[in-house]
Protein backbone atom coordinates (compact mmCIF):
# COMPACT_ATOMS: atom_id res chain seq x y z
CA UNK A 1 0.00 0.00 0.00
CA UNK A 2 1.47 3.20 -1.26
CA UNK A 3 0.66 5.23 1.26
CA UNK A 4 1.92 3.05 4.16
CA UNK A 5 5.23 2.84 2.46
CA UNK A 6 5.29 6.71 2.22
CA UNK A 7 3.95 6.93 6.01
CA UNK A 8 6.84 4.58 6.70
CA UNK A 9 9.86 6.12 4.84
CA UNK A 10 8.45 9.48 7.33
CA UNK A 11 8.89 7.14 10.51
CA UNK A 12 12.27 5.82 9.38
CA UNK A 13 13.43 9.49 8.66
CA UNK A 14 12.07 10.67 12.25
CA UNK A 15 14.06 7.73 13.61
CA UNK A 16 17.43 8.21 11.81
CA UNK A 17 17.39 12.35 12.59
CA UNK A 18 17.89 11.81 16.39
CA UNK A 19 14.23 12.29 16.98
CA UNK A 20 14.39 9.53 20.07
CA UNK A 21 17.54 11.27 21.49
CA UNK A 22 15.75 14.74 21.10
CA UNK A 23 12.59 12.95 23.19
CA UNK A 24 15.47 11.69 25.60
CA UNK A 25 16.52 14.86 26.30
CA UNK A 26 13.57 17.01 26.74
CA UNK A 27 11.94 14.22 29.23
CA UNK A 28 15.46 14.72 31.32
CA UNK A 29 15.31 18.40 31.18
CA UNK A 30 11.81 18.65 32.30
CA UNK A 31 12.44 16.01 34.92
CA UNK A 32 15.28 18.33 36.32
CA UNK A 33 13.21 21.07 35.91
CA UNK A 34 10.51 19.38 38.16
CA UNK A 35 13.19 17.76 40.83
CA UNK A 36 14.40 21.17 41.72
CA UNK A 37 11.27 23.14 41.78
CA UNK A 38 9.56 20.56 43.81
CA UNK A 39 12.39 21.16 46.23
CA UNK A 40 11.30 24.75 47.11
CA UNK A 41 7.59 24.18 47.58
CA UNK A 42 6.38 24.01 50.55
CA UNK A 43 3.24 22.53 49.79
CA UNK A 44 2.26 20.36 46.78
CA UNK A 45 5.29 19.89 45.51
CA UNK A 46 4.02 16.35 43.95
CA UNK A 47 1.36 18.37 42.18
CA UNK A 48 3.92 20.94 41.28
CA UNK A 49 5.78 18.26 40.00
CA UNK A 50 3.28 16.67 37.77
CA UNK A 51 1.90 19.83 36.40
CA UNK A 52 5.25 21.43 35.46
CA UNK A 53 6.28 17.91 33.97
CA UNK A 54 2.96 18.18 31.78
CA UNK A 55 3.06 21.56 30.66
CA UNK A 56 7.13 21.03 29.53
CA UNK A 57 6.36 17.39 27.67
CA UNK A 58 3.33 18.85 25.88
CA UNK A 59 5.03 22.21 24.71
CA UNK A 60 8.28 19.72 23.70
CA UNK A 61 5.29 17.70 21.81
CA UNK A 62 4.36 20.68 19.73
CA UNK A 63 7.58 22.17 19.28
CA UNK A 64 9.34 18.43 17.95
CA UNK A 65 6.45 17.77 16.02
CA UNK A 66 6.47 20.73 14.09
CA UNK A 67 10.15 21.41 13.44
CA UNK A 68 10.01 17.51 12.15
CA UNK A 69 7.54 17.84 10.01
CA UNK A 70 8.87 21.60 8.60
CA UNK A 71 12.27 20.50 8.04
CA UNK A 72 11.48 17.07 6.73
CA UNK A 73 9.12 18.67 3.79
CA UNK A 74 11.18 21.65 3.17
CA UNK A 75 14.65 19.16 2.64
CA UNK A 76 11.90 16.96 0.48
CA UNK A 77 11.40 20.26 -1.90
CA UNK A 78 15.03 21.83 -1.68
CA UNK A 79 16.45 18.41 -2.82
CA UNK A 80 13.99 17.98 -5.63
CA UNK A 81 12.79 14.99 -4.12
CA UNK A 82 8.99 16.27 -4.28
CA UNK A 83 9.21 16.61 -7.71
CA UNK A 84 10.24 12.94 -8.19
CA UNK A 85 7.91 11.80 -5.99
CA UNK A 86 4.87 13.17 -7.84
CA UNK A 87 5.97 12.08 -11.05
CA UNK A 88 5.83 8.80 -9.93
CA UNK A 89 2.38 6.90 -11.03
CA UNK A 90 0.42 7.77 -7.49
CA UNK A 91 -2.22 10.30 -6.71
CA UNK A 92 -1.64 13.33 -5.20
CA UNK A 93 -3.86 12.35 -2.23
CA UNK A 94 -1.88 8.99 -1.65
CA UNK A 95 1.26 11.21 -1.40
CA UNK A 96 0.01 13.78 0.78
CA UNK A 97 -2.08 11.33 3.46
CA UNK A 98 0.96 9.16 3.33
CA UNK A 99 3.35 11.77 4.35
CA UNK A 100 0.80 12.54 6.91
CA UNK A 101 -0.08 9.41 8.46
CA UNK A 102 3.80 9.25 9.20
CA UNK A 103 4.23 12.61 11.25
CA UNK A 104 0.84 12.05 13.08
CA UNK A 105 2.12 8.86 13.71
CA UNK A 106 5.37 10.53 14.90
CA UNK A 107 3.72 12.60 17.38
CA UNK A 108 1.31 10.15 18.68
CA UNK A 109 4.39 8.18 19.68
CA UNK A 110 6.70 11.14 21.38
CA UNK A 111 2.46 12.12 22.71
CA UNK A 112 2.90 8.04 24.71
CA UNK A 113 6.55 8.27 25.12
CA UNK A 114 5.97 11.39 27.49
CA UNK A 115 2.91 10.66 28.98
CA UNK A 116 4.32 7.45 30.31
CA UNK A 117 6.56 9.48 32.74
CA UNK A 118 3.51 11.26 34.18
CA UNK A 119 2.81 7.45 35.75
CA UNK A 120 5.15 8.87 38.42
CA UNK A 121 2.34 11.39 39.62
CA UNK A 122 -0.42 10.48 38.17
CA UNK A 123 -3.31 7.56 38.24
CA UNK A 124 -2.74 5.10 35.01
CA UNK A 125 -6.66 6.43 34.34
CA UNK A 126 -5.53 10.22 33.76
CA UNK A 127 -2.45 9.47 32.19
CA UNK A 128 -4.20 7.17 29.48
CA UNK A 129 -6.77 9.73 29.06
CA UNK A 130 -4.45 12.75 29.30
CA UNK A 131 -1.93 10.60 26.49
CA UNK A 132 -4.63 9.87 23.91
CA UNK A 133 -5.78 13.89 24.15
CA UNK A 134 -1.77 14.65 23.74
CA UNK A 135 -1.59 12.16 20.39
CA UNK A 136 -4.93 13.96 18.84
CA UNK A 137 -3.14 17.35 20.14
CA UNK A 138 0.08 16.25 18.65
CA UNK A 139 -1.89 14.87 15.12
CA UNK A 140 -3.29 17.90 14.82
CA UNK A 141 -0.12 20.33 14.79
CA UNK A 142 1.32 17.72 12.24
CA UNK A 143 -1.51 18.35 9.84
CA UNK A 144 -1.10 22.35 10.41
CA UNK A 145 2.96 22.17 9.97
CA UNK A 146 2.54 19.37 6.98
CA UNK A 147 0.06 22.24 5.36
CA UNK A 148 2.07 25.29 6.56
CA UNK A 149 4.85 23.90 4.79
CA UNK A 150 3.69 23.05 1.55
CA UNK A 151 1.88 26.36 1.36
CA UNK A 152 4.63 28.74 2.73
CA UNK A 153 7.43 26.68 1.47
CA UNK A 154 10.23 28.13 3.84
CA UNK A 155 11.50 26.46 7.15
CA UNK A 156 11.14 29.98 9.50
CA UNK A 157 7.90 31.06 7.94
CA UNK A 158 6.23 27.07 8.38
CA UNK A 159 7.31 26.57 11.86
CA UNK A 160 6.01 30.07 12.74
CA UNK A 161 2.96 29.66 11.70
CA UNK A 162 2.20 26.26 13.20
CA UNK A 163 3.48 27.59 16.59
CA UNK A 164 1.47 30.33 16.34
CA UNK A 165 -1.58 28.96 15.11
CA UNK A 166 -1.44 26.18 18.41
CA UNK A 167 -0.35 29.44 20.80
CA UNK A 168 -3.12 31.23 19.80
CA UNK A 169 -5.84 28.59 19.98
CA UNK A 170 -4.40 27.95 23.55
CA UNK A 171 -4.50 31.48 24.53
CA UNK A 172 -7.93 32.14 23.13
CA UNK A 173 -9.95 31.20 25.91
CA UNK A 174 -8.12 34.00 28.26
CA UNK A 175 -8.24 36.59 25.59
CA UNK A 176 -11.98 36.26 25.02
CA UNK A 177 -12.12 36.12 29.31
CA UNK A 178 -10.06 39.24 28.84
CA UNK A 179 -12.22 41.25 26.28
CA UNK A 180 -15.58 40.26 27.93
CA UNK A 181 -14.34 40.81 31.20
CA UNK A 182 -16.36 43.16 33.94
CA UNK A 183 -13.79 46.52 33.63
CA UNK A 184 -14.44 46.74 29.78
CA UNK A 185 -16.66 49.31 28.79
CA UNK A 186 -19.46 49.07 26.45
CA UNK A 187 -17.88 51.36 23.59
CA UNK A 188 -18.24 50.66 20.00
CA UNK A 189 -14.33 49.86 20.37
CA UNK A 190 -14.45 47.73 22.86
CA UNK A 191 -17.60 45.76 21.31
CA UNK A 192 -15.82 45.49 18.12
CA UNK A 193 -12.96 44.04 19.66
CA UNK A 194 -14.94 41.56 21.48
CA UNK A 195 -16.69 40.46 18.18
CA UNK A 196 -13.12 40.27 16.31
CA UNK A 197 -12.02 38.16 18.99
CA UNK A 198 -15.26 36.14 18.93
CA UNK A 199 -14.38 35.92 15.39
CA UNK A 200 -10.75 34.91 15.14
CA UNK A 201 -12.37 31.83 17.91
CA UNK A 202 -14.68 30.52 15.02
CA UNK A 203 -11.29 29.72 13.53
CA UNK A 204 -9.39 28.27 15.73
CA UNK A 205 -9.50 24.91 17.41
CA UNK A 206 -10.32 24.68 21.46
CA UNK A 207 -7.34 23.29 22.47
CA UNK A 208 -7.98 24.17 26.49
CA UNK A 209 -10.42 21.10 26.40
CA UNK A 210 -7.52 18.71 25.37
CA UNK A 211 -4.57 17.10 27.46
CA UNK A 212 -5.62 19.10 30.87
CA UNK A 213 -3.61 19.12 33.69
CA UNK A 214 -6.50 19.46 35.92
CA UNK A 215 -7.20 15.55 35.12
CA UNK A 216 -3.61 14.51 36.29
CA UNK A 217 -4.00 16.86 40.02
CA UNK A 218 -8.09 16.25 40.73
CA UNK A 219 -9.39 13.73 38.61
CA UNK A 220 -10.76 12.13 35.74
CA UNK A 221 -13.14 14.46 33.44
CA UNK A 222 -16.93 13.39 32.60
CA UNK A 223 -17.13 11.34 29.34
CA UNK A 224 -19.21 13.89 27.86
CA UNK A 225 -16.34 16.12 28.20
CA UNK A 226 -13.59 14.65 27.13
CA UNK A 227 -15.31 13.37 24.03
CA UNK A 228 -16.53 16.65 22.95
CA UNK A 229 -13.14 18.15 22.96
CA UNK A 230 -11.85 15.34 21.44
CA UNK A 231 -14.15 15.48 18.40
CA UNK A 232 -13.01 19.45 18.33
CA UNK A 233 -10.10 18.69 17.45
CA UNK A 234 -10.54 15.79 15.15
CA UNK A 235 -13.03 18.07 13.07
CA UNK A 236 -10.05 20.72 12.96
CA UNK A 237 -7.84 17.75 11.81
CA UNK A 238 -10.30 16.81 9.16
CA UNK A 239 -10.99 20.79 7.47
CA UNK A 240 -6.19 21.02 7.72
CA UNK A 241 -6.11 18.17 5.96
CA UNK A 242 -8.82 19.47 3.93
CA UNK A 243 -7.30 22.34 3.17
CA UNK A 244 -4.40 21.07 2.68
CA UNK A 245 -4.95 18.57 -0.22
CA UNK A 246 -6.82 21.17 -1.78
CA UNK A 247 -3.39 23.28 -2.04
CA UNK A 248 -1.61 20.22 -2.59
CA UNK A 249 -3.69 19.22 -5.73
CA UNK A 250 -3.52 22.70 -7.15
CA UNK A 251 0.44 23.09 -6.62
CA UNK A 252 2.20 23.31 -10.09
CA UNK A 253 5.45 21.11 -10.65
CA UNK B 1 36.01 12.81 15.19
CA UNK B 2 33.64 12.41 12.51
CA UNK B 3 34.93 12.03 8.70
CA UNK B 4 33.23 15.55 8.30
CA UNK B 5 35.74 17.15 10.57
CA UNK B 6 39.53 18.20 10.73
CA UNK B 7 41.38 17.42 13.08
CA UNK B 8 41.87 20.23 16.26
CA UNK B 9 45.79 21.32 15.12
CA UNK B 10 43.82 22.64 11.90
CA UNK B 11 42.47 25.45 14.04
CA UNK B 12 44.15 28.43 14.06
CA UNK B 13 45.98 29.50 17.58
CA UNK B 14 44.22 33.13 17.63
CA UNK B 15 40.82 31.03 17.76
CA UNK B 16 42.34 29.04 20.15
CA UNK B 17 43.07 32.60 22.00
CA UNK B 18 39.98 34.13 21.65
CA UNK B 19 37.81 30.87 22.59
CA UNK B 20 39.64 30.26 25.84
CA UNK B 21 39.94 34.16 26.62
CA UNK B 22 35.74 34.44 26.24
CA UNK B 23 35.50 31.59 28.45
CA UNK B 24 37.24 33.09 30.91
CA UNK B 25 35.71 35.69 30.98
CA UNK B 26 32.08 34.34 31.12
CA UNK B 27 32.94 32.08 33.99
CA UNK B 28 34.34 35.51 36.02
CA UNK B 29 31.76 37.42 35.46
CA UNK B 30 29.11 34.85 35.97
CA UNK B 31 31.27 34.07 39.29
CA UNK B 32 31.35 37.88 40.30
CA UNK B 33 27.48 38.51 40.04
CA UNK B 34 25.74 38.25 43.52
CA UNK B 35 24.14 34.74 43.52
CA UNK B 36 21.00 33.49 46.14
CA UNK B 37 17.91 34.72 47.47
CA UNK B 38 16.94 37.85 45.40
CA UNK B 39 17.28 41.59 47.54
CA UNK B 40 14.84 43.64 49.35
CA UNK B 41 12.17 44.07 46.51
CA UNK B 42 8.31 44.77 46.54
CA UNK B 43 5.87 42.58 44.72
CA UNK B 44 5.03 43.96 41.52
CA UNK B 45 1.21 44.67 41.37
CA UNK B 46 -1.08 41.86 41.36
CA UNK B 47 -2.10 40.14 37.71
CA UNK B 48 -5.15 39.44 36.81
CA UNK B 49 -5.84 35.85 36.55
CA UNK B 50 -6.87 36.13 32.99
CA UNK B 51 -3.35 37.93 32.15
CA UNK B 52 -1.60 35.09 34.04
CA UNK B 53 -3.90 32.53 32.08
CA UNK B 54 -2.36 33.90 29.31
CA UNK B 55 0.93 34.44 30.04
CA UNK B 56 1.14 30.23 30.27
CA UNK B 57 -1.13 29.85 27.49
CA UNK B 58 -3.62 28.00 29.17
CA UNK B 59 -1.18 26.04 31.72
CA UNK B 60 -3.53 27.30 34.47
CA UNK B 61 -2.54 24.66 36.86
CA UNK B 62 1.55 25.05 36.53
CA UNK B 63 1.10 28.94 36.40
CA UNK B 64 -0.75 29.06 39.71
CA UNK B 65 2.60 27.35 41.40
CA UNK B 66 5.04 29.01 39.49
CA UNK B 67 3.31 31.74 40.58
CA UNK B 68 3.34 30.82 44.35
CA UNK B 69 6.76 29.63 43.96
CA UNK B 70 7.44 33.28 42.69
CA UNK B 71 5.82 35.02 45.53
CA UNK B 72 7.29 33.06 47.93
CA UNK B 73 10.78 33.94 46.83
CA UNK B 74 10.19 37.20 47.28
CA UNK B 75 11.79 39.35 50.42
CA UNK B 76 12.09 35.64 52.24
CA UNK B 77 14.51 36.35 54.86
CA UNK B 78 14.55 33.18 56.57
CA UNK B 79 15.78 33.74 60.70
CA UNK B 80 15.30 36.82 60.47
CA UNK B 81 12.82 39.39 63.70
CA UNK B 82 10.54 40.17 61.24
CA UNK B 83 10.60 38.11 58.07
CA UNK B 84 8.64 40.05 55.19
CA UNK B 85 8.68 43.20 56.38
CA UNK B 86 9.45 45.08 53.08
CA UNK B 87 6.59 42.91 52.02
CA UNK B 88 3.18 44.79 50.41
CA UNK B 89 0.80 42.95 51.92
CA UNK B 90 -1.83 44.23 49.96
CA UNK B 91 -0.30 43.12 46.70
CA UNK B 92 0.43 39.73 48.46
CA UNK B 93 -3.07 39.34 48.86
CA UNK B 94 -4.12 40.63 45.63
CA UNK B 95 -1.79 37.74 44.06
CA UNK B 96 -3.07 35.09 46.16
CA UNK B 97 -6.74 35.94 45.37
CA UNK B 98 -5.63 35.88 41.21
CA UNK B 99 -3.64 32.61 42.08
CA UNK B 100 -6.72 31.08 43.89
CA UNK B 101 -8.80 32.28 40.63
CA UNK B 102 -6.29 30.56 38.20
CA UNK B 103 -6.88 27.36 40.20
CA UNK B 104 -9.18 27.21 42.75
CA UNK B 105 -8.46 23.18 43.45
CA UNK B 106 -5.08 24.57 44.39
CA UNK B 107 -4.14 24.80 47.86
CA UNK B 108 -0.94 25.93 47.93
CA UNK B 109 -2.13 29.98 48.19
CA UNK B 110 -4.38 29.63 51.17
CA UNK B 111 -1.37 27.21 52.60
CA UNK B 112 1.13 29.91 52.12
CA UNK B 113 -1.33 32.85 53.86
CA UNK B 114 -2.20 30.59 56.54
CA UNK B 115 0.94 29.35 57.61
CA UNK B 116 3.28 31.56 56.49
CA UNK B 117 2.25 34.75 55.72
CA UNK B 118 -0.24 35.12 58.87
CA UNK B 119 2.50 33.91 60.80
CA UNK B 120 4.59 37.39 60.83
CA UNK B 121 5.12 39.02 64.07
CA UNK B 122 3.05 41.77 62.93
CA UNK B 123 -0.59 41.76 64.06
CA UNK B 124 -1.90 44.06 60.95
CA UNK B 125 0.04 41.92 58.47
CA UNK B 126 -1.72 39.01 60.10
CA UNK B 127 -4.69 40.10 60.03
CA UNK B 128 -4.91 40.96 56.30
CA UNK B 129 -3.87 37.67 55.24
CA UNK B 130 -6.24 35.96 57.75
CA UNK B 131 -9.07 37.79 56.65
CA UNK B 132 -7.87 36.35 52.73
CA UNK B 133 -8.48 33.29 54.66
CA UNK B 134 -11.80 33.69 55.97
CA UNK B 135 -12.84 35.41 52.51
CA UNK B 136 -11.48 32.26 50.57
CA UNK B 137 -13.37 30.05 52.95
CA UNK B 138 -16.59 31.07 52.45
CA UNK B 139 -16.18 30.61 48.39
CA UNK B 140 -15.56 26.53 49.19
CA UNK B 141 -16.13 25.86 52.84
CA UNK B 142 -15.70 21.86 52.20
CA UNK B 143 -12.51 22.17 51.12
CA UNK B 144 -10.55 25.26 52.51
CA UNK B 145 -11.92 24.42 56.42
CA UNK B 146 -8.32 23.44 57.30
CA UNK B 147 -6.99 26.77 56.56
CA UNK B 148 -9.14 28.16 58.65
CA UNK B 149 -9.06 26.28 61.47
CA UNK B 150 -5.43 26.92 61.79
CA UNK B 151 -6.56 30.77 61.18
CA UNK B 152 -8.63 30.36 64.04
CA UNK B 153 -5.67 29.20 66.44
CA UNK B 154 -3.64 32.01 65.32
CA UNK B 155 -6.28 34.77 66.23
CA UNK B 156 -6.39 33.07 69.40
CA UNK B 157 -2.91 32.60 70.85
CA UNK B 158 -0.69 35.31 68.22
CA UNK B 159 -3.06 37.60 67.89
CA UNK B 160 -4.96 37.24 71.45
CA UNK B 161 -8.15 38.11 69.65
CA UNK B 162 -10.59 35.91 71.21
CA UNK B 163 -13.60 37.29 69.05
CA UNK B 164 -11.89 36.79 65.19
CA UNK B 165 -10.83 33.13 66.80
CA UNK B 166 -14.80 32.43 67.39
CA UNK B 167 -15.53 33.85 64.50
CA UNK B 168 -13.41 31.92 62.64
CA UNK B 169 -14.60 28.68 64.31
CA UNK B 170 -18.29 29.37 64.24
CA UNK B 171 -17.82 30.03 60.26
CA UNK B 172 -16.74 26.51 59.73
CA UNK B 173 -19.42 24.90 62.10
CA UNK B 174 -21.98 26.82 59.85
CA UNK B 175 -20.97 26.64 56.57
CA UNK B 176 -19.71 23.36 56.06
CA UNK B 177 -21.79 20.48 54.71
CA UNK B 178 -19.28 17.67 53.64
CA UNK B 179 -19.05 14.21 55.57
CA UNK B 180 -15.63 14.55 55.23
CA UNK B 181 -15.26 17.30 57.83
CA UNK B 182 -14.05 15.75 61.35
CA UNK B 183 -16.12 16.74 63.88
CA UNK B 184 -12.98 18.57 66.24
CA UNK B 185 -13.26 20.61 63.56
CA UNK B 186 -17.13 21.45 63.56
CA UNK B 187 -16.74 21.80 67.32
CA UNK B 188 -13.72 24.12 66.72
CA UNK B 189 -15.66 26.88 69.08
CA UNK B 190 -15.33 24.86 71.96
CA UNK B 191 -11.87 24.04 71.21
CA UNK B 192 -11.05 27.61 70.82
CA UNK B 193 -12.64 28.31 73.96
CA UNK B 194 -11.06 25.32 75.91
CA UNK B 195 -8.00 26.73 78.62
CA UNK B 196 -4.89 24.85 76.14
CA UNK B 197 -1.84 26.47 75.15
CA UNK B 198 -0.95 26.95 71.44
CA UNK B 199 1.16 23.91 71.08
CA UNK B 200 -1.44 21.39 72.45
CA UNK B 201 -3.75 23.62 70.08
CA UNK B 202 -1.47 22.58 67.26
CA UNK B 203 -0.26 18.83 68.09
CA UNK B 204 -4.02 18.30 68.63
CA UNK B 205 -4.96 20.07 65.60
CA UNK B 206 -2.11 18.61 63.02
CA UNK B 207 -2.62 15.37 64.51
CA UNK B 208 -6.67 15.47 63.22
CA UNK B 209 -5.41 16.65 60.27
CA UNK B 210 -2.92 13.83 59.66
CA UNK B 211 -5.55 11.39 60.74
CA UNK B 212 -7.77 12.39 58.35
CA UNK B 213 -5.63 12.33 55.57
CA UNK B 214 -5.71 15.69 54.78
CA UNK B 215 -1.49 16.10 54.38
CA UNK B 216 -0.53 13.89 51.84
CA UNK B 217 2.33 15.63 50.34
CA UNK B 218 6.09 14.88 51.68
CA UNK B 219 7.01 18.96 51.44
CA UNK B 220 3.83 19.67 53.73
CA UNK B 221 4.36 17.13 56.23
CA UNK B 222 8.32 17.99 56.26
CA UNK B 223 6.83 21.92 56.87
CA UNK B 224 4.36 21.62 59.15
CA UNK B 225 7.16 19.15 61.33
CA UNK B 226 9.15 21.97 61.27
CA UNK B 227 6.80 24.73 62.37
CA UNK B 228 5.82 21.98 65.24
CA UNK B 229 9.59 21.60 66.29
CA UNK B 230 9.67 25.50 66.54
CA UNK B 231 6.57 26.11 68.10
CA UNK B 232 7.85 23.61 70.90
CA UNK B 233 11.09 25.22 71.43
CA UNK B 234 9.63 28.50 71.42
CA UNK B 235 7.15 27.66 73.89
CA UNK B 236 9.91 25.71 76.15
CA UNK B 237 11.83 28.65 76.56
Amino acid sequence: MPAAILARFVLTEARRSGLPWLAAGCVAAALAAAAFLSQVALTESLALSAAIVAALLRAATVFLVATQVASSILREVDDKGLELMLSLPLSRSTQYLGRLAGFAACGMALALVFSAVLLLWASPGAVALWALSLACEAALVAAAALFFSLTLTGLVPAIAATVGLYLLARSMPAIQAMAAGPLTDASFAAQATRFAVDGIALLLPRLDGVARTEWLLYGLPSAGDYLVALAGVALYWLLLVAAGLFDFHRRNL
Amino acid sequence: MSRDERTVAAVPAWVWGILAACLALQLAVQAARHSGAPPESDLPPPARPEALALASFGEKEAAARLAMLYIQSVDFAAGEALPYRHLDYRRLVGWLRSILALDPRSDYPLFSAARVYAEVPDPARSRIALELVYEAFLEDPNRRWPWLAHAALLAKHRLKDLPLARRFAAAIDRHTTSQNVPLWAKQMEIFILEDMNELEAARIMLGGLLASGKIRDPAEARFLAKRLEELEARIVK
